[in-house]
């Protein structure tokens, strides 16, 4: 048993705060109130190795683990809940599954301009039919000569409006209800993107829905085996899961943080609101809830690292830190009272924000069902 | 060019300083690159990229100072030496002699270093370095320009620039304003424990340890008083003069 991070990954944590802390967190409240995606800073990112992190140096990343990752993905979500989520989409949902399923080409061609930060990533795979019900998919892909066409709608897409590639899902067998997996570039023909939604939170990362009207692509974009996409993009969840169980992590040390420094200066009845009891056993609650989720993550991590099975430590942490989150948030604007409720403060964005990651990359309905199967339910 | 950069890991200047025993504490305590030689790292690196060369940092203490040598090979530094042997350890003086020790087994063209450390903040060591190895220096420098063998060190002072003039080798020390520090790049990182850092001892450096032993010796260490509350003056401007002159007078006592 070791729960020390070795010096590799401290320096990472660090210097990924520290570029958080002075490129991300004074604008995050800005992007907020105007919905503005953060380009520039991921131009920043890409430059520092961020934007491929996990991804091994040949393919044009940094070669760094998954331990590794969620502390970056931490630090970042601290400082903006939306950059994190925008920042973990790109990296878990889009280079990921190239890099797990791409051919060498592939790679090569997709994989390396998306993990240097040249290009913005995006996953879509939800449609209006169809979201934790995969199966219910509606969009299709038929094979017309050499090229792919794809045909549907793919909703809440994370990045699609300012991703240069996309991983999509569509049927490819309708009669056994087969799916596959594509990279589709979005300047192919028919790619379209419609309007970004208007969303309570997580306003900084760009959600929009994807039109694809007679799509053609290259049939050598097909990404892994014909109609198992499936199972592929379900093991590409596993490790979204743990990197947005991360992101839930540090937008609740960023509410935590707001509440307790302001439990610590707030003066009521003559003396810090830090020395209530009331106070006092919320913060430590609050506290031991962000260790705990964060030991979560890292054990999934670790895991992955290891090269063993994750899945339901990555649902557990998840599932676990995702509402904690959402808890954290709602204590902090307690703790900041009539404070907390205004825009002054980061916590009612942080609130904002969290909600979503008990949504997205699985709901924590879908995260409990994952559990219980494994408890052979 | 051969380029050497000295380099000491202090606290984070945004630490809490907490006095026990007579000792500053560091349990718990983030420990950075002293910022004024995070300067001198940065402008080693641009020198690199504009002469070509070797960036070589150098550095004396505790083997916990292997983290602020990690970031600076993750900068993009090539390599790095630490003198951690504690019978290396002493006052300014002592690390004057050690650096000078380890510095004279190799060949170098310039020698950068911050004109201060934010801990002790004495503003000596590198300046004693030069006088050891009998180079030139130009301290504080907010401006570095190399050109062939002549080198030209802009200083601030006192709102105007002074400019001043070597020939190599040299030491300067770098002001804040210098350049503004690069973050390590996170492949910078993972490549940073795959370059060579070398540990030095007194044997291997053929040093006395008598010979070296620090010439003064730390009585005390304690926080400053905390601040009072301040006090605004009232009244018209006659008697608000009146009152601050008087109490710079009694209570203060700072004129006579």
């Amino acid at each position: 048993m070791d729960f020390d991070w070795t010096l590799e990954q401290r320096m990472i944590r660090d210097t990924v705060r520290e570029f958080a802390e002075a490129e991300i967190l004074p604008h995050a409240a800005e992007w907020d109130r105007t919905s503005q995606f953060p380009k520039e800073v991921f131009d920043k990112m890409g430059r520092l190795g961020l934007l491929g992190l996990p991804i091994p140096e040949r393919y044009g990343g940094a070669g760094a683990d998954m331990v590794s990752y969620c502390l970056a993905v931490e630090e970042i979500g601290r400082a903006c809940g939306g950059t994190g989520l925008s920042y973990e989409a790109h990296v878990s949902l889009a280079c990921m599954p190239i890099y797990l399923y791409g051919t060498e080409a592939q790679k090569q061609q997709y994989l390396v301009p998306l993990a240097s930060g040249k290009k913005l990533g995006s996953f879509a795979l939800t449609e209006p039919q169809a979201g934790s019900d995969a199966g219910g998919t509606r969009t299709t892909a038929r094979l017309e000569g050499d090229e792919w066409v794809i045909r549907g709608s793919k909703c809440f897409i994370t990045n699609g409006g300012y991703a240069q590639t996309v991983v999509l899902t569509a049927v490819t067998d309708p009669e056994r209800r087969g799916i596959s997996a594509f990279i589709v570039p979005t300047d192919a023909p028919g790619f379209r993107v419609g309007k970004a939604y208007e969303k309570m939170g997580m306003r900084a990362s760009n959600t929009v829905e994807l039109i694809l009207d007679d799509v053609r692509i290259p049939r050598d974009n097909l990404l892994g085996p014909l109609h198992a996409g499936f199972k592929q993009f379900l093991s590409t969840l596993d490790g979204g899961r743990v990197a947005i169980a991360a992101l839930a992590v540090g937008i609740a040390r960023s509410a935590f943080e707001t509440a307790l420094a302001y439990a610590k200066q707030r003066t009521q009845f003559g003396q810090t609101i830090s020395k209530f009891q009331a106070i006092q056993h919320k913060l430590a609650d609050m506290a031991l809830h962000i260790d705990l989720a964060r030991n979560a993550v890292m054990k999934a991590a670790w895991l992955h690292d290891q090269g063993r099975p994750f899945t339901l430590e990555a649902s557990f942490a998840k599932l676990f830190a995702s509402e904690m989150c959402t808890q954290i948030c709602l204590q902090a604007i307690q703790i900041l009272g009539g404070n907390g409720y205004l825009c002054d403060y980061p916590v009612e964005r942080n609130l904002r924000d969290a909600k979503l990651i008990e949504i997205g990359e699985g709901t924590s309905e879908v995260q409990r069902l994952i559990i219980a199967r494994h408890l052979g339910c | 060019m051969n380029i050497l950069v000295c380099l000491k890991q202090t606290f984070d200047t945004e630490e809490r300083i907490v006095v026990e025993n007579g000792r500053v504490k560091e349990d718990g305590v983030k420990f950075i690159i002293n910022p004024y030689d995070e300067y001198a790292v940065e402008e080693a690196l641009r020198l690199k990229e504009e002469h070509g060369g070797e960036v070589t940092v150098v550095s004396v203490g505790p083997s916990r100072f292997e983290e602020a040598i990690r970031t600076a090979l993750a900068m993009g530094a090539d390599e790095a030496i630490l003198a951690d042997d504690p019978a290396l350890f002493g006052d300014e003086y002592t690390v004057a002699k050690v650096l000078a020790a380890i510095i004279r087994q190799r060949p170098f063209d310039i020698i950068l270093a911050g004109n201060q450390a934010v801990d002790d903040g004495s503003g000596q060591v590198a300046v004693r370095l030069a006088e050891e190895l009998g180079i030139p220096h130009i301290s504080t420098l907010t401006k570095l320009v190399v050109e062939g063998n002549q080198v030209t060190g802009y200083r601030d002072a006192e709102g105007d620039v002074e400019v001043v003039q070597a020939t190599l080798p040299v030491l300067v020390t770098a002001q804040q304003g210098l350049n503004e520090p690069r973050y390590p790049s996170l492949i910078g990182i993972r490549k940073a424990s795959k370059k060579p850092l070398t540990h030095v001892t007194a044997a291997d450096l053929g040093l006395n340890p008598e010979e070296i032993r620090p010439r003064t010796k730390v009585v005390d260490t304690f926080l400053p008083k905390p601040k009072q509350a301040g006090k605004i003056l009232q009244g018209d401007l006659q008697e608000q003069v009146r009152e601050l002159v008087q109490s710079l007078r009694t209570v203060d006592k700072v004129i006579g």
